[in-house]
C-alpha cells in the first residue's frame, strides 16, 4: 500500500506493509535513523516526531494514517546552515551524554518552544515529561531551555 | 609534570570542555549500533526460553529453515569453538544445552533477509520442554551449597561488645540499568573465515576473548570495533547477542545485524544483584563503633557474571564510610534459576551502602544524636584502616569535608503551592498539599575505584603527533559518560595543542583499555593518555634540544626550534604507554589485605515530601557533595553526579523488577518505572577537590558514587517524614502505609 508524507519538507511515497509503524518507515525505508527506536510502547519519546504540528510518539502511529500528512524529524531541524536553537543550547548546557534521547527531546523541546515560547520550569518538566533520559537526570535539558525561554522574556 | 594548559590552548583540563560527538548526536546523525546496516544484509532473531528452568525435550528447527528468507537457523550444536562463555567464569552456554537455567534463556538463532521475517521463522522452531522446579530462594539455594562465591571477613576481636546495639534486616529490588540504546550488533564476515564486529560493549577487549573462543578461531581473524552506544550503567559489561551475530555471519557469510526490542534487552543483560542483609551495629555510650556484623546474601541468577567481584564489593563496604576495628561479615552470591546478576553503577556497594546507612540512623536514633554527628564521630580519613579489609586508607578520602558541605546546601522552602504537579501523586490528583509531611535524611556513601583483590588492571593508549595536530588512540569504550573530552583535555594540556581528536581503535590495533565500569576510565585510561602524551612530548621536546612543546613547533627560549612539518618530516610520531595503577592483592581467609587501589566518596541528602496515608512520595530535593580528586570537567562532572542520583532515586521509590518464579513480570517501560522529568527533584552539587595519590592530576573517578548514597538519604528521608522504620527499596506505598 502506497502512502504519501512530507517528511522534512521532501514528498517521499512509500509501499508500507499493513502493520508497519511510522518509526519503521522513517528508519528503514525513508533512512532517517535519527529517530530512534527504545520501547516500542509510546513510553521513552525517543522516537518523537511533528506529524500534522502535533509531537506524536512514531512507533505509535501507522505509518498508513500518516499518509497525506507533514512529519517532522529530528534530521529536520538543523541544516547547513546551522543548528536549532535546541540544539544548541543543548550542546552548551552539557545536556547530551549518551546521546539516544537527544533526538526524541530536540523535536519535543522545539515543538514546545514553537507553540509556547515562554514556558515555565514545571511547564517544560511538563512537557517533556513523556521523554525519558537515563543518562543526565533531566538537570542539564533543564538548564537548556531555560537558557531559551530567558532569551525571548 | 605540566599541571597547567598553555595560555591561549582552549579546553585543556579543569575547562568544561564540550563533547566533540555531542553534534552528530543532537543532529540525529550519530550512528549508534542499532542504526548500522549494509545492502546485502541479513537480519538476526533469538529464540528464548519460556521456563526458568527446564529440560529441552526436543528442539526441531526445520520448520524455520522452511519459512521463504531464512538462511540460517543455529543451536548450541553449531558453536564451533568452546560452548560456554562468561567473563570470569566460563560457565553459559552460548545457546541452550538442553537445560534452560533463567527465562529468557537463548535456545536458537535465526538469520534471515528482513526482521519480521527472522522473528516469525524463530517463532516457527518445533521445541518442547520438561519444566523443573526454579530455584527461587537465594538463602535455600546458599544452604544447598549453589553459590558462585562465599566470603568471610574477620577483623578486630570477635568477643567485643558495645552497650548500645541496633540491629536491622534489610532488602534491595532487582534493578535494571534500562539503558535506552538497546542491545545491537552488526557482523561483516572478512572471507576468510572471520569477521569484524561492530558491538556495543563496556570493554571490547573481554568480549573479543570470550568470542572468539567459542568461534574457535585465531584471535586475530576477529576485530572488535565499538559501535555507537546509548548508555551502559554495567549492563554491557558481559556479552549478549556478540557470539549470536558472529556465528550467524560465518554461517551465512553475510552482514548480520541483530537488535533487541525492549522487553528483550530485559532478559538480554544481567541486572542489579537482589539482596538481603542482616546487620548488627554496636557502638558505646559516645557513638564510637566498637562492632559490626553482617550477614549478605546476594542472589546471582542463573550464571556467574560478575558476581564474584561483586559480592566482594559489598562485602568490604559492608561498614560504609566508618572506622570500626572489629568487624565479622558472612557474605555469599547464591545461584538459582532467577535473572542472571551482574553489574550496575555501584556493583555491590549500593545494596551495602542502604543496610549500613539505614543502621547509621537507627544507632544515631538509640543514642539520641544527631545522625549527622555519628557520622562524623566515626567517618573514615586517610591513614585510617578500611573497617572491613584493614587496608589503610591512602590518598585523600574527604569523608568529613562532604558531609559539611552537604548539610550547608540550603534547604527549600517549605511547601506552599498546591499545584498537583508538586505534590505527591502528581497530576493523579490524589493528594491535598494539606496531607503532605515533609522529611530530610541524610546518607554517606563509600567506593573502591577501578579493579582491586590483584586483578592486572592495566590501560593502553597511544598518541600520535600529526601535521595537522594529535590523535590520541584508545579501546575505552565512550558510553556516553564524557571519557572523550577527558583523554582530549589531558593530551591538550600536556602537548600544548587544541587540535586533538581521540580514535576509537579495534581490538587488532591497540590493547585493552580494560572496562568503562568501576569509575575506572578517568583514571585508568586518563592515566595512560597522561603518561603517552607527556612521553611523545618529551621526546619531540629532545630530538628537537628545545624547552617547550607548542602548537606550531617546539621552541627553546621562546624561539622556535622545528615547526610541525618538521617534527613530522619522516612521518607522525608516536608513543604507546600501558598504565597501571597501584598493585592490589587478593584478601586472605579472614578478607584482610590491601585489596583495593583507591577510594571515593560522597554524601547526600534528601527532602520529601509523602502523603502517610496513600503511602506516596515525591522527591523535592536531592543534593549532594562529592569527592573528585581533581576536576577535569566540571560540566560533565554535575551530569554524572544528577544522572546517578536518578537512578539512586529509581531504586529508592519506584525500580523494582517483578520475578516471580524466575519470570520477569514487567519486561517493559510500561511497567518498570524510570523516573521521569516531572519525578526528578532539584539537584545542588558541590564538589571537594583534595588530589588522590594516583590519578592524573590527582583526579578520581566519580561515576558510581552518585548512584550509591542517594538510594538511603532518600529512604532516610521517608523516614524521618513518617516515623516508619523502612527496611526494603524501592519503598513502596505499602511500606509507608504499614501494610
Amino acid at each position: 500500500m502506497n502512502v504519501t508524507i512530507t517528511v522534512n519538507g521532501e514528498e517521499r511515497v512509500v509501499d508500507v506493509a499493513g502493520p508497519e509503524s511510522l518509526l519503521s518507515v522513517l528508519r528503514n525505508d525513508l533512512d532517517l535513523p535519527g529517530t530512534k527506536d527504545a520501547c516500542e510502547q509510546g513510553e521513552c519519546g525517543s522516537c518523537t516526531v511533528v506529524m500534522a504540528g502535533e509531537t506524536v510518539c512514531s512507533c505509535l502511529v501507522m505509518a498508513a494514517d500518516a499518509d497525506g500528512t507533514a512529519v517532522v524529524t529530528v534530521e529536520g531541524l538543523s541544516d547547513d546552515e546551522g543548528l536549532h536553537p535546541v540544539q544548541r543550547a543543548m550542546l552548551a548546557e552539557g545536556a547530551v551524554q549518551c546521546g539516544f534521547c537527544t533526538p526524541g527531546f530536540v523535536v519535543a523541546g522545539s515543538h514546545l518552544l514553537d507553540t509556547d515560547p515562554h514556558p515555565t520550569e514545571l511547564e517544560i518538566r511538563e512537557a517533556l515529561s513523556g521523554n525519558i533520559c537515563r543518562c543526565t537526570g533531566y538537570g542539564a535539558i533543564l538548564r537548556a531551555f531555560e537558557t531559551l525561554t530567558g532569551e525571548g522574556t | 609534570m605540566t599541571t597547567r594548559t598553555a595560555p591561549g590552548v582552549l579546553g585543556g583540563i579543569g575547562a568544561s570542555v564540550r563533547r566533540p560527538d555531542g553534534e552528530p548526536k543532537a543532529t540525529g546523525n550519530f550512528a549508534f549500533a542499532s542504526d548500522l546496516s549494509s545492502e546485502n544484509m541479513l537480519w538476526g532473531a533469538t529464540l528464548r526460553s519460556p521456563h526458568a528452568h527446564a529440560k529441552l525435550t526436543k528442539l526441531d528447527t526445520a520448520p524455520a529453515l522452511e519459512v521463504a528468507g531464512v538462511r540460517a537457523v543455529l543451536t548450541q550444536d553449531d558453536v564451533p569453538g568452546n560452548p560456554l562463555f562468561g567473563q570470569e567464569e566460563q560457565d553459559q552456554p552460548v545457546l541452550c544445552d538442553g537445560t534452560a537455567r533463567y527465562w529468557g534463556e537463548p535456545v536458537a538463532v535465526v538469520a534471515a533477509e528482513d526482521e519480521e521475517t527472522a522473528r516469525r521463522a524463530a517463532a516457527a522452531i518445533i521445541v518442547e520442554w520438561e519444566p523443573l522446579p526454579p530455584a527461587g530462594d537465594p538463602d535455600k539455594a546458599a544452604d544447598e551449597g549453589l553459590i558462585f562465591r562465599e566470603m568471610k571477613i574477620r577483623r578486630g576481636n570477635d568477643s567485643v561488645a558495645g552497650s548500645v546495639v541496633v540491629e536491622g534486616f534489610y532488602e534491595t529490588a532487582t534493578q535494571d540499568q534500562a539503558p535506552l540504546g538497546p542491545e545491537a550488533g552488526f557482523a561483516i564476515p572478512d572471507g576468510k573465515g572471520g569477521l569484524d564486529l561492530y558491538i556495543t560493549s563496556q570493554w571490547i577487549h573481554v568480549d573479543h576473548r570470550q568470542i572468539v573462543a567459542c568461534l574457535g578461531v585465531e584471535p586475530n581473524q576477529v576485530r572488535c570495533h565499538p559501535a555507537g552506544i546509548g548508555g551502559a550503567f554495567g549492563s554491557r559489561e558481559d556479552i549478549s547477542l556478540h557470539i549470536h551475530i558472529a556465528m550467524l555471519s560465518l554461517a551465512t557469510d553475510r552482514p548480520v545485524k541483530m537488535v533487541y526490542d525492549r522487553s528483550e534487552s530485559f532478559v538480554g543483560h544481567v541486572k542489579r544483584h537482589p539482596s538481603r542483609m542482616w546487620y548488627r551495629h554496636e557502638a558505646d555510650e559516645s557513638g564510637t563503633l566498637v562492632k559490626v556484623t553482617a550477614r549478605l546474601v546476594f542472589d546471582g541468577g542463573a550464571y556467574a557474571h560478575t558476581s564474584r567481584a561483586v559480592l566482594a564489593n559489598a562485602a568490604f563496604f559492608t561498614v560504609g564510610a566508618y572506622r570500626c576495628d572489629n568487624v565479622v561479615v558472612d557474605a555469599v552470591a547464591a545461584k538459582t534459576n532467577n535473572p542472571p546478576c551482574g553489574a550496575m553503577r555501584g556493583f555491590g556497594a549500593v545494596q551495602t551502602c542502604f543496610g549500613s546507612e539505614m543502621q547509621m540512623d537507627r544507632l544515631a536514633e538509640a543514642l539520641d544524636m544527631d545522625p549527622l554527628d555519628l557520622r562524623r564521630r566515626n567517618a573514615l580519613a586517610p591513614g585510617d584502616p578500611v573497617a572491613t579489609s584493614g587496608q589503610i586508607i591512602e590518598g585523600s578520602l574527604p569523608t568529613v569535608a562532604v558531609i559539611d558541605a552537604v548539610e550547608a546546601i540550603p534547604l527549600p522552602d517549605p511547601l506552599e503551592d498546591d499545584d498537583p504537579r508538586l505534590l505527591p501523586g502528581g497530576t493523579g490528583l490524589t493528594t491535598p498539599a494539606s496531607s503532605v509531611v515533609r522529611g530530610v535524611g541524610y546518607a554517606v556513601g563509600v567506593k573502591n575505584l577501578a579493579f582491586s583483590e590483584g586483578f592486572d588492571d592495566f590501560a593502553e593508549a597511544r598518541v600520535v603527533m600529526t601535521t595537522a595536530g594529535v590523535e590520541v588512540h584508545t579501546a575505552a569504550m565512550e558510553v556516553g559518560q564524557g571519557l572523550v573530552t577527558v583523554c582530549q583535555q589531558i593530551a591538550r594540556t600536556v602537548l600544548g595543542t587544541d587540535r586533538v581528536a581521540v580514535v576509537w581503535d579495534d581490538t587488532s590495533k591497540i590493547g585493552s583499555a580494560g572496562s568503562t565500569s568501576a569509575s575506572r576510565q578517568t583514571q585508568m585510561t586518563g592515566g595512560a593518555v597522561l603518561a603517552a602524551s607527556v612521553g611523545l612530548r618529551d621526546r619531540i621536546i629532545a630530538d628537537h634540544d628545545g624547552d617547550d612543546l607548542r602548537d606550531d613547533g617546539v621552541y627553546r627560549n621562546g624561539e622556535l626550534m622545528a615547526t610541525l612539518d618538521k617534527i613530522c618530516e619522516a612521518g607522525p610520531i608516536e608513543h604507546h604507554e600501558r598504565f597501571r595503577h597501584p598493585e592490589t592483592f587478593a584478601p586472605d581467609e579472614n578478607g584482610q589485605g590491601d585489596v583495593h587501589a583507591g577510594f571515593v566518596v560522597a554524601a547526600h541528602r534528601a527532602v520529601v515530601d509523602v502523603d502517610p496515608e496513600l503511602g506516596l512520595v515525591r522527591v523535592v530535593q536531592l543534593d549532594t557533595a562529592q569527592d573528585v580528586g581533581k576536576a577535569l570537567n566540571p560540566q560533565a562532572i554535575t551530569g554524572q553526579l544528577e544522572g546517578g542520583i536518578m537512578q539512586g532515586m529509581g531504586l529508592a521509590v519506584m525500580e523494582q523488577l517483578v520475578v516471580d518464579k524466575g519470570v520477569i513480570r514487567n519486561p517493559t517501560f510500561t511497567d518498570y518505572l524510570i523516573p521521569t522529568f516531572l519525578d526528578a527533584p532539584a539537584v545542588e552539587t558541590r564538589i571537594i577537590e583534595e588530589g588522590d595519590h594516583w590519578g592524573p592530576f590527582g583526579a578520581k573517578g566519580i561515576g558510581e558514587s552518585p548512584t550509591i548514597s542517594s538510594t538511603p538519604a532518600i529512604v532516610s528521608a521517608i523516614r524521618a517524614a513518617t516515623g516508619r522504620d523502612l527496611t526494603r527499596v524501592p519503598v513502596l506505598p505499602e511500606d509507608i502505609i504499614g501494610m
